[in-house]
């Protein structure tokens, strides 16, 4: 670290308050950032991360308190102000126009020459940027056609290009495989050389170990502790987010595995999923991992119906099914949890009873009407089963945090008493709280006798709540693990980047 | 901070966010009633009452009265409830004059020469305006009695009212086929042109093949049958091309507009039809229990698409489809098969507008409907309802059609230019649309 005694910090934010109607979202918030300093920032959803990082990138104005960069204070008022004070904002969406080029982004409202484009000079600053942080990235073709990784990059190059001292990254491990994360990291070492601050969110422990150097710890928009990493155990880490002691990250029961439920004969579309056959039994844990792409989630919608089979037959407790869409599987006692929660899961403009609803109206109404007084007891069942944090049943889904949502998104399915339940990527997105509660859910689920099925790309998680792990490369599944205790992520790993012959 | 914190819980509360619209409305109403306030003087058989009453009071039993109005079909009323009256209290009627001022002059004379003595006139206000009865001296036209005149706004006159209602009519009940469209995230262009086609083809059935003015009333009933029939098809074939096919709305429903006008367009060749029997008239010009017909259908679709958008499965069906077509399908929404339905019934709801405007106007006609398709989404979208879909309220429809019915009604009443007119209504579209979306970036 390149802090000389007396040099004001790089960053500093000083007893910041931010209320929304309703909620304090943030009750006075210290938070420094020196040069070449990785900081993570952590905490449950919903404990202010995300409106601190919105003020930097001048997205919300603090109610109270002040923000400096190098010692000077500095009035966010707007983004153009805080990219001008040097911050630079990776949000999880990014802000990529698909149809344009790596380049044209990067430029993208700054172009030089009037009306203009320099073409030339810019194309060849961006490759300059690319070459500083060590990513070739093709430069001719428009972003669309570029993986979530090669996106990230060009956002982190589009800061550097605005001279930021400060990057502010927003979960940018959630949706990259495990390569791709290790070369994000080789990125975030070359740019703490440069001298620049990150601010690095995430909910992934492992990752927060082996690239932070010291971690800011927020809980209810308070800060619960600062500490460097070395200080810090991981089981403190969980403690200090949620406040209260858990016993074990993942609190898996194993259950005598009943009779085969779920049989998967030769399923297979196109070159995404090729001849896939599993089973799954009564009180079963099924854990499908792999790299983002091998055909995990693509399995799943096809047992599922949103997708049309080329081929393959699919078993329920020993009977043939034909599932030509969704409704089919759902008659039949099949349910997915969706990877994507926004896009797919849920009706976000809707409110929280009226997604709860949605699969279940049939059971909810007599001759096309629904029956309001027993859609409402029914879900005040589940919010109080689940926990659901919600000030109404008519609360909007969108204002809800990840872990809430999927709560929403798990008692819609509950109530249909479904058989097979298929989590994709079930606590993605989710605090510590709510992902301990979904996987207590599972061992209950499990000892009625259901068979789930659960996607993750999180080995910890896979091998703390399967009893048994399928691995997928390249729309095969080229591995199983049917001894999960023994196994280690470096097997699984090896697994998933398997080479099948072909 | 406190102050400001209620007044935005209040502006979100439920019933503000989804009928704030009302108020304006009101506001609306208010503004208009301020600006045509007049002197109103009653006419008919009230007016007569009021007039024979007062000659009464004045004259006693032996007043000898004479009547002069002005030719209308008001002013007959208004003579005839007052003679009636007057003979009922006992007075004598010595004439009743309805014609111009050289009528008036005529029967004058001819009264003074039988020796009559006139004790009092009772006119219509233009009619007492007259200087015949200065000529007289035994006359003057101090002796005119004409009904008192009392302040009320024009927009206020329960005909005024009622005329407003009944023209809306037409645009609400197509409003809400196209309510439910938009709500799932579509859009349908070609209702005006349907209500052409449903114009032409119920008439035709019933020119015909029910034998025109002399048609039974099975027949009247088959061509209106066969009107939304028609419509229902184009529906229907507008919601195969975008659910089975996946076609943009916009474009499906663009090309259906411009089919469906060609083809109202041939089948009359381009003529109006008026050949129609007068039973089917009462549709669009009757009155049930005092109120018009075209309103009171308006009052029941609107109960039972508010029962449907709000209790029913379909109706929460929509909403999902509009606010997000994936999740619903991968909830097990019959996606295809509701949008399949919701098209239809906007071409239904177009065809059953049509055949009301056809009764009203009483002839089926090619050129109806031009424009509808654009003042129906308007009107939906005044009433709050987002193109963007999964969000918006029957009702607020409703509000939306009324609010643009009366801002034109006020300006008519208000002798405003009708090209300021079209900008004053292009202006309240942008703002309402402005509002909305502020509305949605405070909460």
């Amino acid at each position: 670290m390149t802090q000389l005694p007396g040099q004001p910090a790089l960053l500093e934010m000083r007893g910041i308050r931010k209320s929304f109607p309703g909620v304090k979202a943030l009750r006075g918030v210290d938070l420094t950032l020196q040069r070449g300093e990785v900081l993570a920032l952590l905490g449950e959803n919903g404990a202010g991360k995300s409106t601190l990082i919105k003020m930097l990138g001048g997205a919300h104005q603090p109610d109270d308190g002040t923000i400096r960069i190098n010692g000077n204070e500095i009035e966010f008022s707007s983004p153009a102000v805080a990219i001008r004070a040097g911050i630079g904002v990776i949000y999880q969406e990014f802000n990529l126009i698909p149809e344009l080029t790596p380049w044209e982004n990067i430029f993208l409202g700054r172009e030089a020459g009037i009306g203009f484009v320099r073409r030339r000079r810019e194309r060849q600053l961006a490759a300059d940027l690319f070459q500083q942080i060590g990513i070739s990235i093709p430069l001719d073709v428009p972003c669309r056609t570029l993986s979530v990784a090669q996106q990230q990059v060009i956002e982190i190059a589009k800061s550097l290009s605005q001279d930021a001292q400060v990057m502010v990254m927003d979960e940018p491990s959630a949706t990259i495989t495990p390569q791709e994360v290790a070369r994000l990291f080789a990125v975030i070492r070359q740019l703490k050389q440069r001298g620049i601050g990150i601010v690095y969110i995430s909910h992934r422990l492992d990752e927060i170990f082996e690239i932070a150097d010291r971690v800011l710890i927020l809980r209810d928009g308070e800060r619960v502790g600062e500490s460097l990493i070395g200080d810090l155990t991981r089981q403190k880490m969980i403690e200090m987010m949620v406040g209260r002691d858990l016993q074990h990250e993942f609190p898996k029961h194993h259950h005598q595995p009943g009779p085969v439920r779920l049989s998967v004969q030769g399923l297979s579309r196109g070159m995404a999923v090729r001849d896939v056959s599993f089973q799954i039994r009564a009180g079963e844990v099924l854990g499908l991992t792999g790299l983002v792409g091998a055909g995990r989630t693509e399995v799943a919608r096809l047992i599922f119906g949103a997708d049309r089979a080329d081929a393959g037959e699919i078993e329920l407790d020993g009977r043939p099914l034909k599932i030509r869409q969704p409704g089919d599987a759902m008659q039949a006692g099949i349910c997915l949890l969706t990877e994507d929660r926004k896009s797919q899961g849920l009706v976000l403009g809707a409110s929280v009873r009226d997604n709860f609803s949605l699969p279940n109206l049939r059971q909810l109404s007599t001759c096309g009407v629904v029956n309001s007084f027993k859609e409402r007891t029914v879900f005040a069942k589940y919010v109080d089963q689940l926990n659901i944090k919600i000030p109404s049943q008519q609360q909007l889904v969108r204002n809800l945090s990840g872990g809430n949502q999927q709560k929403v998104v798990l008692a819609k399915w509950l109530e249909r008493h479904a058989e097979i339940l298929i989590f994709d990527e079930p606590t993605r997105g989710i605090d510590v709280g709510a992902r301990y509660e979904i996987y207590l859910l599972m061992n209950e689920l499990a000892r009625q006798g259901k068979a789930i099925l659960m996607i993750s790309s999180e080995l910890p998680e896979v091998m703390g709540m399967s009893d048994r792990i399928l691995v997928m490369h390249e729309g095969r599944i080229t591995g199983e693990i049917s001894d999960v205790s023994r196994v280690t992520q470096t097997q699984i790993m090896e697994l998933s980047v398997a080479s099948t012959g072909c | 901070m406190p102050k400001n914190m209620s007044l935005t819980s209040l502006l979100n509360h439920a019933f503000f966010r989804d009928y704030g619209m009302v108020f304006v409305l009101l506001l609306l109403g208010v503004l208009f009633s301020a600006l045509t306030i007049r002197q109103q003087v009653p006419t008919t058989v009230g007016a007569g009452d009021q007039v024979a009453e007062r000659i009464f009071a004045r004259h006693g039993r032996d007043a000898g009265v004479l009547i002069v109005t002005r030719r209308t079909k008001q002013n007959l009323l208004f003579a005839n409830a007052t003679q009636a009256r007057l003979e009922a209290l006992g007075c004598t009627v010595l004439g009743n004059v309805s014609g111009a001022a050289p009528d008036a002059r005529k029967a004058i004379e001819s009264l003074l020469k039988q020796g009559k003595r006139i004790d009092a006139i009772a006119a219509d206000d233009a009619a007492a305006r007259w200087t015949v009865y200065d000529r007289f001296p035994e006359v003057g036209s101090s002796k005119c009695v004409i009904p008192t005149a009392y302040l009320w706004p024009d927009f206020l006159k329960v005909t005024n009212l009622l005329g407003v209602a009944s023209q809306t009519a037409i645009y609400a009940m197509i409003a809400i086929g196209m309510t439910m469209v938009i709500i799932t995230g579509g859009i349908d262009l070609s209702v005006g042109s349907l209500v052409a086609l449903a114009s032409v083809s119920s008439a035709l059935v019933m020119r015909d093949y029910g034998g025109g003015a002399s048609a039974s009333l099975g027949m009247t009933i088959m061509g209106m049958l066969a009107g939304m029939a028609v419509c229902g098809c184009a529906g229907f074939f507008n919601g195969c091309l975008v659910a089975a096919f996946r076609l943009p709305s916009f474009i499906v429903t663009l090309g259906m507009m411009m089919m469906a006008s060609g083809l109202a367009f041939r089948l009359s060749e381009g003529r109006s039809i008026p050949e129609l029997p007068t039973t089917f008239f009462s549709l669009g010009q009757g009155k049930t229990l005092g109120v018009p017909n075209p309103i009171l259908l308006m009052i029941v679709l609107y109960v039972i698409a508010h029962f449907v958008m709000s209790r029913m499965v379909f109706g929460r069906y929509l909403y999902a489809i509009g606010g997000n077509e994936e999740a619903a399908r991968l909830s097990g929404v019959p996606v295809k098969r509701v949008l399949l339905a919701v098209y239809t019934i906007c071409g239904l709801l177009a065809g059953l507008g049509g055949i009301v405007l056809t009764s009203q106007l009483s002839a089926g006609d090619p050129k109806f409907g031009q424009m509808y398709e654009l003042e129906v989404i308007a009107a939906v979208v005044v009433g709050g309802t987002s193109l963007m879909g999964g969000q918006g309220k029957i009702f607020g429809t409703l509000i939306g059609a009324f609010i643009i019915a009366v801002i034109k009604n006020g300006m008519n009443l208000t002798n405003v230019d009708p090209f300021n007119q079209k900008i004053v209504l292009g202006a309240v579209l942008m703002i309402s649309v402005l509002l909305d979306t502020l509305k949605r970036r405070v909460s």
